[in-house]
């Protein structure tokens, strides 16, 4: 934005003090402007220096497969590892596909009447709304079912009936939820609803609409155009967006605390710790997700609030695979938005 | 063409109109399918619905006679004129102030970190940067708003403390600084909103036309003229906006304060002494297995309903400040 006029004022020699005095504020502003931007350059090098400074020595491969333990020396994250896992797994399953059925419909379908409004607003309204609030929601509603199961709750007086579990297909729900992974990622899901639909809304607004008319030329249903046509050619937009999204839900910590997390986990949900078990174990698959757990960002919590200074260094150790599992995912949503542009042709 | 097509379009005969209204199968899946995405789309409605519910059924009216909420054990009175907050050890106490004061100052610490660099740096991006300089900016920006909260806790309390605010302040003024504190949570808090502020002002610096910055030049004025007297005030409602927006998520930040902040809730505005803020407390407060039913529980959900109206008021400000404020250009 160098346009001759500016650069000659500039170069002009002082005429007089006043013209001094302009040009000195001039690039006394744009210096701290400098300054500021290149603050937050500065500001991350400091954060991730003294985060791996502090978890040299601690990082190995013990600590990746070991679980928490009363003794720093014997102390991993496996706990969190698996526990971050399955909360992620579940919450993408839960809140991808309502988030992305609600954002085709308010851009597809939706016309201007008073409900799409009231949506709209809301969703403006609940992005802001803090996590603790949303984890305060997990606690009264998942994990206790606003008390409909407790002994003299709604569901005993109604049926007489004292119900503590369902069996679904042979797998154990306890009723109400309890403190599971499966209340913690109905909590995610809700937290992230609004941003997952937000980023499926923009690449949905960023597919040309001669494409919905040329498909609807040709005598496709909406529904056909969407599905064939639309989805497909916005999925690289969404996807990234998604990702995005769930990466964010990786390190979120208050909501899960509030929600029923263990601090101090000794085993990994469904007794499934290691990889081949996802393979041998279909058991223990069905049951994780009604498991108790911690997740990573918790567990480093956990020994933050400790007073040894071993376990602060086993925290440090635990945000370096925390942020390189953040780096992981935010590098495929990179690669992916750089690989849909590379092919994009309108 | 117009010929051949009006008849089509004007159904006259009772064949046509039975054509038209028949429910295919796949209009019945046309029409389930657009129902089933309205469902959706309602799911977000019956979030709302939800924490609406659980806030004034805790706080202010429980539909269940035999469990009380907060206000129909504690007083009105009680609640805003108590100075002290101790919900959890007897003789228990119920004042909101400590709290409020504590997630202020942080606030207020936060704003005076994270504003003034986030709008500079939206400045720079916006009007001074060359493309090279963005795309290294940028991304780090990126990154910082992607790094967890628990991190900034951490860096709060194993940095900033020891290496910036000890030495500085206790050290060369002799003030006594504690080891968790309010200024080390509000400057993390503040490092957490430049990415926030930079963007959304930056967006809203970009939105001003070109014509406008090219007559300002045109009339004489330096670049920082042009910046600060031309660019700034017609991006101001995206400006402020932004700042409500990040104020509103200080307000509702949680992690970071609770660990470089603590958890003690204290009712002073020194923000070398640890205090407690609105957030930390419904988190330290849950980390125990807090009875359904108590004065504890309920009093998680009075703090949220505190919580959830600061955010809500500061959220809605700042949108109507978006609409009625924005300049609209061509």
């Amino acid at each position: 934005m160098n346009t001759p006029a500016i650069t000659q004022a500039e170069n002009r020699p002082p005429a007089s003090s006043s013209i001094d005095r302009t040009t000195r504020e001039g690039w006394l502003f744009e210096a701290a402007c400098r300054a500021a931007a290149w603050s937050s350059f500065a500001f991350l090098t400091i954060i991730l220096g003294t985060i791996f400074f502090e978890a040299r020595g601690a990082l190995s491969l013990r600590f990746l497969t070991s679980f928490d333990s009363a003794d720093p020396a014997r102390a991993g994250i496996l706990a969190g590892l698996w526990g971050s896992f399955w909360m992620i797994l579940l919450t993408g399953a839960i809140s991808v596909p309502l988030g992305v059925g609600a954002a085709i419909f308010l851009e597809e379908y939706a016309s201007d009447t008073w409900i799409v409004r009231v949506i709209r607003t809301n969703l403006a309204n609940l992005a802001g709304v803090p996590s603790v609030v949303y984890g305060l929601l997990g606690l009264a509603a998942f994990v206790r079912a606003f008390g409909l199961f407790d002994k003299g709750g709604g569901v005993e007086r109604l049926t007489g009936l004292d119900v503590e579990a369902i069996v679904i297909a042979g797998i154990e729900i306890n009723l109400p939820f309890g403190r599971s992974i499966f209340s913690g990622a109905l909590t995610l899901a809700l937290l992230l609803l609004p941003t997952i639909i937000v980023a499926s809304q923009e690449a949905l607004r960023a597919v040309p609409s001669s494409i919905r008319h040329a498909a609807l030329a040709l005598g496709a249903t909406r529904w056909q155009t969407i599905s064939g046509q639309v989805v497909p050619t916005a999925l690289p937009g969404m996807v990234t967006g998604i990702i995005l999204a769930l990466s964010r839900a990786i390190g979120e910590t208050a909501p899960l605390i509030v929600a029923g997390a263990f601090t101090y986990v000794a085993y990994a949900p469904g007794g499934i710790d290691s990889p081949a078990k996802l393979v041998t174990d279909p058991a223990g698959i069905l049951k994780a997700p009604f498991d108790t757990y911690t997740v990573i960002p918790l567990q480093v919590y956990s020994w933050i609030e400790k007073p040894q200074t071993a376990f602060h260094q086993l925290a440090s150790a635990g945000i370096v695979v925390l942020l390189s599992l953040l780096l992981v995912m935010n590098g495929v949503a990179v690669y992916i938005r750089y690989r849909s542009q590379r092919h994009l042709k309108w | 063409m117009s010929s051949e097509v009006a008849p089509a379009r004007q159904p006259t005969s009772a064949n046509a109109r039975m054509l038209e209204r028949r429910w295919t199968g796949r209009r019945i899946s046309e029409w389930g399918i657009q129902s089933l995405l309205f469902l959706c789309a309602f799911a977000s409605i019956l979030t709302t619905a939800g924490i609406l519910f659980m806030l004034v059924s805790e706080t202010f009216y429980s539909p269940n006679p035999s469990d009380p909420a907060f206000f129909q054990r504690v007083s009105l009175g009680q609640f805003f004129g108590d100075s002290a907050w101790r919900p959890n050890f007897e003789p228990q106490r119920f004042g909101i102030w400590p709290l409020v004061s504590g997630t202020f100052l942080i606030t207020f610490i936060a704003g005076l970190v994270g504003l003034p660099i986030g709008i500079l740096s939206a400045i720079y991006l916006s009007e001074y940067a060359r493309p090279r300089t963005r795309s290294l900016v940028k991304p780090s920006l990126e990154l910082l708003a992607g790094v967890p909260t628990v991190v900034y806790g951490y860096f709060g309390l194993m940095f900033v403390t020891p290496y910036v605010i000890q030495p500085i302040l206790g050290g060369l003024l002799g003030l006594e600084v504690e080891g968790r504190n309010a200024l080390a949570g509000g400057i993390v808090v503040g490092l957490m909103l430049i990415p926030m502020v930079c963007s959304l002002s930056e967006d809203a610096l970009r939105a001003v036309p070109r014509s406008l910055r090219e007559a300002g030049y045109a009339l004489g004025s330096t670049k920082f003229d042009v910046s600060v007297k031309v660019v700034v005030p017609a991006a101001f409602s995206g400006i402020v906006a932004s700042f409500l927006l990040a104020l509103s998520r200080a307000v509702g930040e949680t992690m970071a304060v609770a660990i470089a902040a603590g958890i003690r809730p204290s009712l002073t505005l020194n923000p070398l002494e640890s205090t407690q803020t609105m957030t930390s407390f419904i988190v330290n407060m849950t980390m125990g297995d807090v009875e359904a039913g108590t004065m504890p529980y309920k009093s998680l959900f009075a703090v949220a309903t505190c919580l959830f109206l600061i955010t809500l008021v500061m959220n809605v400000v700042s949108q109507w400040v978006m609409r009625r404020y924005r300049e609209t250009y061509q």
